[in-house]
């Protein structure tokens, strides 16, 4: 197996401009994924910091490792936090949380924030999942559809490809256009059997890279065909660890007849980031800070 | 709010779809499932609907298999009993 | 009458000569890239053990995924209907076919003709077919056919979440980590299987007896676990894994008959 799929630097941010004692209304959303796990810090409806970690074997430990982190150089504490949500695959076993809120709900409240309220069709492909969520303009969820039972179109299934054409994994979205002409999609969808086939493609003589652009171009053949089950209306988004992957982004999009907008932060932040506006509004509800 | 459980795999599409604009909290699919594949949840917007429990999430062509024999497929239980119509299934 | 049938695979290509109702030989050759040698390859070797040249044949029917592409047969057969036709070859009250090989997985019920009722398939997942098996197998580092025979040492029910064979390889992996026992693990895989193969028929409706075929009848630890799950004997017969040749080669017999009667009488 390769060593990393997505690569990525676990980090910590912080914005220097605010200062947090001022603020009135101080939440923390985190997100422990199967993976990796993020920690947002908000004061007052604006983004004050955040980390982004490798989840450990242990949720809790891996959650607050991830606000320690978040909350490094702020001079916060815990108890300065008015209101904490728990979101994510680990999201029950979040010890500081008030709250649980699906990966959802706050997916798509992290990305109305972060993309604008005209966004309406979110993708996101995680390395273990692939979603589709289609939002309001308050970043309500108005349909969904998750994918996590078949490895085909998620990242997972992109690594065994670049495992067995033996390619780091980060090369495959450019490796994929060095090609002379476009090839026939990789019939199969289940990433066994398209293994097999792609095996067969290579004995035949094809080069590595035409088997690479084979398999993106199937993959985003699925994916499209996911995104058209809830229906895409613009603004359209990608998130995740393939929004990376050159190779698959612009077939996706090129089928779509769409393009993605750009983010303005780390996408892989988007869920914690729901997470810590949900507690903005849950704190005010719930009377711990005062409207 | 439209929420699609299930999955699509190299077999084909497996969705449950259920609309909580649609859904009233009566609980009669619950109660007509022969599998015990749909529970009550209170969802992220605090509306209380009908969901796919979370365990059949990802085998739901296996789990719904009895309601769907290949000759001549009756009405699916939990379809007819949700009188606004709520859940539709893809296959 | 000496009839032949060729099961033209996507992998494998079977070929079954049948002499007088009786299974005389039979040969397996990989397809590969020139399906076309590899089918002559495979006609020549059944015939050759038989004593004769395959031109010989009375009649020959294909079957599989590629049963066109077989030019010197007279006619072809569906694999759903080869598969009941070699079964019921050798359990004639056989009411149910079970038929999984490694990329699919089928379930048929039959009258006592051989007709087919009706099927289901579970086909272009690999987490419902023989390729799950073997992919755990590699995951657990044990040769498939200790695989089966592992899976009979265990006494104890765990349970594989993930359903992709995919995400179950990681699984696997993992419970290696946490020292699970690996006949435990490999009961886990054949139980999951079994469960998948058991709600498909039961969208058929079992009906006795049941008759398994294809390659995964081979694994005593998938036989073990499907019994179980569908709580009724299972039939498997020599050579489960031609089947569906014998079938064809059964049912070229009876088409074999039926055109040189036509061609004494007129
Ligand atoms: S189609 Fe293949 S990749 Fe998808 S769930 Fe089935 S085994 Fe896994
Ligand atoms: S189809 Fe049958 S098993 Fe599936 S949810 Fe409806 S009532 Fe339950």
């Amino acid at each position: 197996m390769t060593t990393e799929y997505w690569r990525w630097k676990e980090y910590n941010w912080k914005d220097p401009d605010i200062d947090w004692k001022e603020a009135r209304n101080i939440t923390v959303g985190v997100d422990v994924g199967s993976v990796s796990s993020q920690a947002v810090v908000m004061t007052d409806g604006e983004l004050f910091a955040y980390s982004n970690m490798r989840t450990g074997s242990d949720s809790p430990e891996s959650a607050e490792n991830a606000l320690n982190w978040a909350l490094e150089d702020t001079g916060l504490t815990l108890d300065d936090i008015h209101y904490a949500v728990g979101t994510g695959y680990g999201r029950i076993n979040v010890p500081f949380a008030d709250r649980a809120i699906t990966e959802i709900a706050c997916h798509g409240r992290g990305a109305n924030y972060m993309y604008g309220p005209t966004v309406r069709t979110i993708l996101d492909m995680g390395g273990q999942d692939c979603k589709v969520i289609q939002v309001d303009e308050k970043g309500k969820v108005q349909e969904f559809l998750m994918n996590d039972k078949c490895a085909a179109g998620t990242g997972r299934g992109m690594e065994v490809f670049a495992d067995l054409l033996e390619i780091p994994i980060e090369e495959i979205g450019e490796l994929s256009f060095q090609i002379e002409e476009e090839p026939e999609p990789v019939s199969s969808t289940c990433v066994i059997f398209a293994k097999t086939e792609a095996t067969g493609l290579l004995r035949q003589g094809w080069p590595k890279n035409d088997v690479l652009a084979a398999y993106c171009s199937a993959m985003a053949l699925r994916v499209v065909a996911l995104i058209e089950r809830v229906g895409v209306e613009e603004d359209f988004a990608i998130t995740g660890g393939i929004a990376k992957n050159a190779g698959v982004v612009q077939r996706l999009t090129k089928q779509l007849g769409l393009v993605a907008l750009e983010p303005k932060h780390d996408t892989q932040i988007a869920g914690a980031l729901g997470g810590a506006l949900f507690a903005q509004t849950l704190a005010v509800k719930e009377g711990r800070v005062s409207a | 709010m439209k929420a699609n459980y299930g999955y699509h795999d190299g077999s084909g599409d497996f969705f449950i779809t259920i609309d909580s604009n649609l859904c009233t909290g009566c609980v009669e699919c619950i109660s007509a499932c022969p599998a015990d594949v749909l529970e009550m949840i209170t969802d992220d917007y605090d509306d209380v609907v009908a969901a796919v429990k979370e365990e059949h999430r990802k085998k739901i062509k296996y789990s719904c298999a009895e309601c769907k024999p290949v000759d001549e497929q009756p009405p699916l239980p939990c379809v007819s009993a949700c009188e606004p119509g709520a859940i539709i299934h893809s296959w | 009458m000496v009839s032949i049938g060729v099961d033209m695979g996507a992998k494998n290509i079977k070929v079954v000569v049948l002499k007088d109702n009786e299974v005389v030989s039979k040969a397996l050759v990989t397809a590969g890239l020139d399906t076309e040698g590899a089918l002559k390859k495979a006609l020549q070797a059944a015939s050759g053990e038989a004593g004769l040249e395959y031109t010989e044949a009375d009649y020959i029917t294909a079957t599989g995924a590629g049963r066109k592409d077989v030019p010197m047969a007279n006619d072809e057969l569906t694999e759903v209907g080869a598969a009941v036709r070699g079964a019921l070859h050798f359990f004639k009250d056989a009411r149910t076919v079970i038929d999984v090989g490694a990329e699919e997985g089928r379930g048929v019920r039959c009258d006592a003709e051989g007709r087919v009722i009706d099927f289901v398939v579970n086909e272009k997942c690999a987490a419902g077919a023989g390729a799950f098996c073997e992919a755990m197998a590699r995951a657990l580092e044990v040769p498939l056919e200790e695989f089966g025979p592992l899976s009979l040492e265990s006494d104890r029910e765990i349970p594989m979440n993930a359903q992709c064979a995919v995400f179950a390889e990681s699984e696997v992996v993992s419970l290696v980590h946490a020292k699970t026992p690996k006949q435990d693990i490999a009961r886990a895989v054949h139980d999951a299987i079994a469960s998948r193969i058991t709600s498909m028929v039961r969208r058929v409706g079992l009906e006795e007896q049941v008759a398994l075929v294809g390659g995964l009848a081979y694994n005593v630890g998938f036989i073990d676990s499907l019994k179980r799950d569908l709580e009724t004997e299972v039939l498997i017969p020599p050579d489960p894994e031609y089947a569906a040749a014998i079938g064809a080669a059964v049912v070229a017999a009876e088409r074999g008959l039926k055109a040189s009667e036509g061609g004494e009488n007129s």
